[in-house]
């Protein structure tokens, strides 16, 4: 009962703020969001789960209550934490607090909307890494988008309504091809299976023998394969990884830094969670076939994403491209399909969502004293606002995976990981592709910080520029602090994911 | 058991219970014509839909349509087979009541400045009235006396604004267009009764069954297909849609909703119950030669397309959502499409689980409508622009209708066309599946056209405050909560829906 405790309170909390009078609600949604994080750290302590969710291992919290029974099928309310959901659940719960702080001081129109579809954004993001039907899970999955298509484009930036527009048709066409296609696998599955329950459907594809009957003409392992794909495809766009990720940068560019925080920090995890729970677990044949292009596509989206950003002049954009590319490695890290390089994915996860939300804050502290984002339109900030300046060069390193920092560990793990890859061919080649794109990734933080923060200082825009308030900056530190813990002790998490990420090599048949 | 057992047609009690209120209203008026009282109005009509609504769904409790194998009481059937009262009735009898209750609450506010109110509650109440019987009604004749019941009384409504221009001329293109429907609706009565010599829907079916009406097999088909006729115009599916855009865009919002919701149920029930019970698939297509369902598939899908593509190119907002309406009308109609394939009963189930929900989704969206002509804001898209800065509980509960009607999850609409997609697969319709999925993404685009006027744009021109009448704002926020509160609920009525439908089909 305590995943429906955390949802609920979530959900229960939107609907107060969003009455609630505009003046008290942001404190009321920090008030009330405050609960569920309480309640997602005493999960973490009191965890007591092990082994992959999918693949028969003992669910944490589960609770699985028949919902609806249409046909031979049954959909039912199913929900339980594994090594790999329950670090992401913690996550969101402790960015969804401090994005509402960071909130504060940005937002000044229609507030308890505002802070209501956070809340909300929280209730669903939780119930997405929980959800173990595949129709919970697909209702939590599109429930995100709609108040983020309305962040951005009630509260965005002047071209609003054209990213948000573009945001959710771009994602909304992507869950289509993706649902599709599921449903397609499980109506292929046969009589064998009953249920949207996932670890069943996943036994009977990893354990039963896959599809074993034609569809529509189609034979079984033809289905599969376009499944496979298809259902790649529905998820890449989430990543995003290159050539679906045009969205992201107008989505961010264009969203409150609050919205941002989310979109980064939460929303794209969820594609790559979504890879490794349906692509990476159900389908280990097919990720040994496609493992090549999947991999080149990883090494694309980290090169050419850390290229894009170093060509863009804006704070914002430079950090949002520098998901394309971190994304990037998550998915070279899954391909790799060996312990350490999923396992370091899945910590990339948390260790990037952490990060990026550092710099989404970090930018957005800027950006509300200098009304600016253009690296040519300033330089110097370190002489005015040491504090916000010191807090992005931090993140800046957290990054480039200074040691120590959580993102050091995560990216080293991958590299470790996906360089002794017996699945994928050309594994070396691939990693040192990647480890490449470190370097682009220094060279564009370091250029950009170098312009504004270092140097004399200079301001294009009028704007006095005074002490940042305590609340824009204390949600930075808890930021850094936390990234700073996981870079000394990753252990805290690293080895419930690579205890619930084992099984899945295992039936993989990898290393 | 019973103590004691009631006489049969106290099956009716819904229909009776609503045809009592609206004597009642006219008792009301004909005391003190002179003054109108708009609580008691209302709270009459309202009160009389409630007890309708609660006595169908305790007999659904009570068992009243389950086979008695099951515990359940049985089909009652009244006069002589002429009416029957099953889990189908009982379902749509359900789904009528609560739209007109929803209507009647909106309606308070709504009519506050208008003249004829006791008329209007009355009429309202005996268009309910017709369609419940509708949902009973199990022979050609009393299926037809029903249909008139319930449109004669809609003609006067949607032109009950008689200094509207609109209003009027949407009345009189209604009631020419019914009254023509009608005329071949009764024509194809006649044929049928020509070729098979009964009205009763079973003998007809028996008839066709044993042989007899071998040599009158074009007769029937022609008689079969005036009866789709007489369906497609108060389902307002093509090629009988034309008036619909202009009824509920002419008629007080309050009606379009009664008309686009509970009306299009109405026609639905007799659809699904005059072809599965008198025309057997089988049976009836070795007599006329062709299966009948070959022309719900073509409407099925021509409907759907149709009414999505007019209504996003539409200005108006009402319109848009009259379009959209006949679009659902559509999708419903894969449930008679579906039914010659062995899973035949989850596609009729999953079309009236469409048809609940849409009472709730539809109603929902055109009682904003009404609310925005309470308020006056205007009728197109640009004249709702930034609505919810000043009522954000009114936006936020038409946003819910609007997703729930693109079938967006987790909302009620999702999940009926999701029943409707893979039943339909089930049954072999590809196209059709494939035909929903295009649409229904089409239909997002319109439906988010809205939301983004009321929630993103900014306003056009300064507004003053707006008021936040009562009625109409509980009958919104009702239809929303419903909307969403029908989620933990879906399993009963999923069973409710492809039992009833499992019923009729055998």
């Amino acid at each position: 009962m305590m995943i429906e405790a955390l949802i609920a309170v979530a959900l229960l909390g939107a609907l107060v703020t969003f009455v609630a009078p505009n003046r008290i609600a942001g404190k009321l949604a920090f008030a009330i969001s405050l609960i569920p994080t309480a309640l997602a750290l005493w999960l973490f302590s009191a965890f007591d789960g092990s082994g992959n969710a999918l693949l028969g291992g003992e669910l944490a919290f589960s609770s699985n209550v028949e919902w609806i029974q249409f046909g031979d099928y049954t959909i039912s309310w199913f929900v339980g934490l594994d090594g790999i959901s329950l670090p992401l659940v913690v996550m969101t719960t402790i960015l969804v607090t401090l994005a509402i702080v960071s909130s504060w001081t940005p937002i000044d129109e229609r507030e308890s909307q505002f802070y209501g579809l956070l809340l909300f954004i929280e209730a669903n993001l939780i119930g997405v890494f929980a959800a173990l039907d595949f129709f919970v899970w697909f209702i939590f999955w599109e429930a995100v988008l709609i108040p983020m298509y309305l962040l951005i484009g009630i509260w965005g930036g002047p071209r609003r309504k054209y990213a948000a527009i573009k945001f959710f048709v771009y994602t909304n066409v992507a869950s289509l091809v993706m649902f599709g296609a599921f449903i397609a696998l499980v109506l292929g599955l046969g009589d064998g299976v009953t249920s949207f329950a996932l670890p069943e459907i996943a036994d009977a594809m990893v354990n039963g023998g896959g599809v074993q009957t034609a569809l529509f003409g189609v034979d079984p392992g033809t289905l599969t394969a376009i499944v496979f794909v298809a259902m790649f495809l529905g998820f890449a766009v989430k990543v995003p990884v290159v050539p679906f990720h045009t969205w992201l940068p107008d989505a961010h560019v264009e969203a409150p830094t609050p919205a941002s925080v989310l979109l980064a920090g939460v929303l794209l995890k969820m594609g790559t969670y979504a890879l490794l729970r349906f692509n990476f677990t159900m389908f280990p044949e097919q990720v040994e076939a496609y493992a090549v292009p999947i991999a080149a596509i990883a090494v694309i989206s980290v090169i050419y994403g850390a290229l894009l950003a170093l060509a863009q002049t804006d704070l914002k954009r430079i950090v949002a491209y520098s998901s394309v590319s971190s994304m990037g490695y998550v998915i070279l890290g899954l391909i790799a399909y060996t312990e350490f390089g999923v396992s370091g994915a899945t910590f990339q996860m948390v260790s990037h969502g952490l990060i990026s939300g550092l710099m989404f804050m970090a930018v957005g502290v800027i950006y509300n004293v200098t009304h600016t984002r253009m690296v040519t339109d300033m330089s110097g900030l370190a002489d005015r606002m040491p504090v916000a300046a010191g807090v992005l060069v931090a993140g800046a390193f957290g990054y480039m995976g200074l040691p120590l920092m959580s993102g050091f560990y995560g990216e080293f793990t991958i590299f470790f990981g996906a360089f002794g890859s017996e699945l994928l061919a050309y594994s070396q080649v691939f990693t040192a592709l990647a480890m490449f794109g470190i370097v682009i990734v220094a060279g564009y933080l370091l250029f950009a910080l170098q312009r504004t923060v270092f140097g004399p200082y200079h301001l294009e825009t009028d704007y006095e520029i005074g002490r940042a308030a305590l609340h824009d900056i204390a949600p930075m530190f808890v930021l850094l602090g936390l990234i700073i813990l996981l870079g000394v002790a990753p252990e805290l998490i690293f080895e419930m994911m690579k205890d619930a990420v084992t099984p899945i090599l295992e039936t993989g048949g990898g290393l | 058991m019973a103590i004691f057992e009631l006489p049969g047609w106290t099956a009716l009690a819904p229909a009776v219970l609503l045809a009592a209120t609206a004597l009642a209203l006219f008792v009301i008026d004909s005391i003190s014509p002179t003054t109108t009282n708009r609580g008691l109005l209302a709270g009459t009509a309202t009160a009389g839909s409630l007890a309708a609504l609660g006595v169908a769904v305790w007999f659904v409790l009570a068992g009243v349509g389950t086979p008695t194998i099951d515990g359940g009481r049985g089909v009652i059937d009244v006069l002589n087979n002429q009416f029957v009262v099953d889990q189908l009735a009982l379902f749509f009898m359900i789904v009528i009541t609560v739209v007109t209750a929803l209507v009647t609450v909106a309606s308070y506010d709504y009519m506050e400045e208008h003249a004829y109110q006791a008329e209007y509650y009355s009429l309202v109440l005996l268009a309910a009235t017709g369609m419940a019987t509708m949902a009973a009604a199990n022979s050609l004749v009393t299926i037809f006396i029903a249909l008139e019941l319930s449109s004669l009384p809609s003609y006067a409504l949607v032109a009950i604004l008689k200094d509207n221009r609109g209003s009027v001329e949407g009345g009189l293109k209604y009631f020419l267009i019914g009254a023509l429907s009608s005329a071949i609706f009764l024509y194809g009565i006649s044929l049928v009764y020509g070729a098979t010599g009964h009205l009763q829907l079973e003998t007809i079916a028996d008839v066709i069954g044993n042989g007899d009406a071998n040599d009158y097999g074009g007769l029937l088909g022609l008689g079969i297909l005036m009866l789709i006729g007489g369906f497609a115009y108060k389902t307002a599916s093509v090629p009988f849609h034309f008036w619909a855009p202009e009824a509920y865009e002419g008629a007080p919002a309050p009606i379009s909703a009664f008309l686009s919701s509970a009306s299009k149920a109405a026609g639905f029930v007799i659809a699904f119950r005059v072809f599965t019970e008198a025309f057997p698939v089988a049976q009836t297509a070795s007599v006329i030669g062709v299966d009948w369902t070959v022309a719900f598939i073509v409407l099925a899908v021509v409907t759907m397309t149709l009414g999505n593509f007019a209504a996003a190119t539409q200005e108006n907002v009402k319109r848009m959502l009259a379009y959209s309406s006949i679009g659902h009308a559509g999708y419903a109609l894969i449930g008679l499409a579906g039914i010659s394939a062995d899973g035949g009963a989850l596609v009729m189930g999953a079309a009236m689980m469409h048809l609940l929900v849409y009472g709730f989704m539809n109603t929902g969206a055109f009682l904003f409508v009404a609310l925005a002509e309470y308020w006056g804001v205007g009728r197109t898209f640009e004249d709702y622009n930034g609505l919810a800065r000043q009522a954000p509980v009114a936006c936020f509960a038409l946003g819910i209708c609007l997703f729930s009607l693109a079938g967006i999850p987790p909302l009620g609409g999702f999940w009926s066309k999701y029943f409707l997609y893979t039943s339909a697969l089930d049954a072999g319709l590809l196209v059709v599946a494939v035909a929903l999925v295009v649409n229904s993404a089409l239909s997002l685009y319109y439906y988010s056209r809205l939301i983004k006027a009321v929630w993103i744009e900014d306003p056009i021109a300064e507004r003053d405050s707006l008021s936040q009448p009562i009625g109409l704002y509980a009958a919104l926020v009702v239809a929303a909560v419903m909307t969403v509160a029908l989620l933990p609920m879906f399993g009963p009525v999923a069973d409710m829906a492809v039992n009833a439908a499992t019923a009729v089909l055998t």
